[in-house]
């Protein structure tokens, strides 16, 4: 049991990484990842909020839309309870952490279209059997946003170094990004079948 | 509008195909751009998709644009957006279920999708219903194009192939597959881009489309958000008194 929610944290972060290998969440990837702290802050409340939506729409869909066979309305349920969770979260943190607020509350309004928040929650309901349950959800979501911090953190870094670096004209800015971008998850495929072979 | 505006339709459509192509120059949906252009198939249903529903939601949200209060704006736009997206999804699993299976969770991802987000916020909530349409369509065909252009590059590169069909020669780079050939395929053709266009290459991504620009405050810079504080702070006070 253990084993097999330690297998899916890794393979969330490391094989299955949701921006370098599954593609989502590139917008703020490419967009809030020119210094280290900025990707701190917004990486930090993406998974708090991936964890939290993954909590709430898991059993509305499971108990709420299954039974009814409304399945088909899963798109519009998921991205209304997201938008609607995040304007309750930013309430509920301006009103009683502010510390927290000032720190994570300007990336909160960006989170409502991040399409990895809303990919996470589709994916383990895809993924739910009965050997992947409510906790493996969890921990899915959780590791998800964990590989969204690694790979926001790390690009940081990448893009701080090329600030200095002469580059042709027509590459400068967002192509010479997307090139780092590409080096980056090259090195991230160095991990395929890594944690199969760990915990196998 | 005191004065009715003149729309050239025709240009409303063209504009959306090369000078503000949503993919290369305002950089808007990288990430179906990134995730489903591995065949140049994929790429077509993909476009095709997120054009019904642009045309669509840009049709709805255009013709309600006086109704739906300033506030809640966005909410509304996102509702009417996944009504269509719903539709569309239904319709494709129903007519052409291998689509479905091959383009998986980016269908309903369409949801998300800053084009389409964008260009409700941009134009069509401030445009008449039949200029909103073209504009969708217009778009809709950049999409499309753009992506029908990765999809080819790397499906040609990297399985030798092409809609399919086997072409001649053992060409099969199989890293074009893989995602980090789609970052650097996406990369070089927003360069090849701008140097074609003379303009220089867009500095961030989709941050002037983003329908969130004027609330989010990650760009902003310090003294701004601190001016920010002090009107907030004399406005408590003005409350108060």
């Amino acid at each position: 049991m253990i084993k097999a929610l330690v297998a899916v944290f890794l393979a969330a972060i490391l094989t299955e990484n949701y921006v370098l290998s599954k593609f989502l969440g590139i917008c703020p990837f490419l967009g809030v990842s020119k210094k280290v702290n900025t990707a701190l802050g917004m990486s930090a409340a993406v998974t708090f909020v991936m964890v939290l939506a993954t909590a709430v729409t898991y059993p509305i869909y499971m108990y709420l839309l299954v039974p009814a066979s409304l399945e088909y309305l899963e798109t519009i349920v998921f991205i209304l309870v997201i938008a609607g969770l995040v304007q309750l979260v930013e309430i509920v943190l301006k009103k009683y952490i502010p510390s927290l607020y000032n720190s994570l509350g300007i990336y909160l309004p960006l989170i409502t279209t991040n399409c990895a928040v809303l990919g996470v929650t589709m994916l383990v309901i895809e993924k739910s059997s009965p050997q992947f349950g409510y906790l493996h959800a969890l921990v899915n979501a959780l590791g998800a946003g964990i590989g969204f911090l690694v790979a926001m953190v790390m690009f940081a870094g990448v893009r701080q170094r090329l600030e200095t670096c002469d580059i042709p004209k027509s590459l400068k800015g967002l192509p010479i990004t997307l090139v780092a971008a590409s080096l980056v998850s090259l090195s991230f495929l160095g991990f395929s079948g890594l944690v199969d072979n760990m915990l196998g | 509008m005191a004065e009715k505006k003149k729309y050239n339709y025709l240009k409303e459509v063209t504009k959306g195909i090369v000078k503000e192509n949503p993919v290369l120059c305002l950089v808007l949906g990288t990430c179906p751009t990134l995730a489903v252009t591995t065949a140049a198939s994929n790429a077509i249903g993909m476009g095709l998709a997120a054009t019904i529903v642009l045309i669509c939601s840009n049709a709805v949200i255009s013709a309600m644009r006086k109704i739906i209060p300033d506030k809640v704006r966005i909410p509304a736009y996102i509702t009417i957006i996944a009504t269509f997206v719903t539709l569309v999804q239904m319709i494709v699993k129903a007519y052409a279920p291998s689509i479905d299976e091959s383009l998986g969770i980016f269908l309903p991802l369409i949801v998300v999708n800053c084009i389409i987000l964008g260009r409700a916020e941009m134009y069509a909530s401030k445009n008449p219903v039949i200029p909103s349409m073209l504009d969708g369509l217009g778009m809709g065909i950049g999409f499309t194009a753009t992506l029908l252009l990765m999809g080819s590059i790397r499906e040609i590169l990297g399985n030798g192939t092409w809609f399919g069909m086997d072409l001649p020669g053992e060409l099969q780079i199989l890293i074009f597959l893989l995602p980090p050939g789609g970052f650097f395929v996406f990369g070089m053709l927003i360069a090849l881009a701008s140097k074609i266009s003379g303009k220089k290459p867009p500095k961030a991504a989709g941050c002037a489309g983003c329908p969130l620009a004027g609330k989010c405050s990650v760009q902003k810079c310090e003294a701004e958000s601190e001016c920010e504080a002090l009107t907030e702070s004399a406005e408590k006070g003005g409350e108060a008194v």
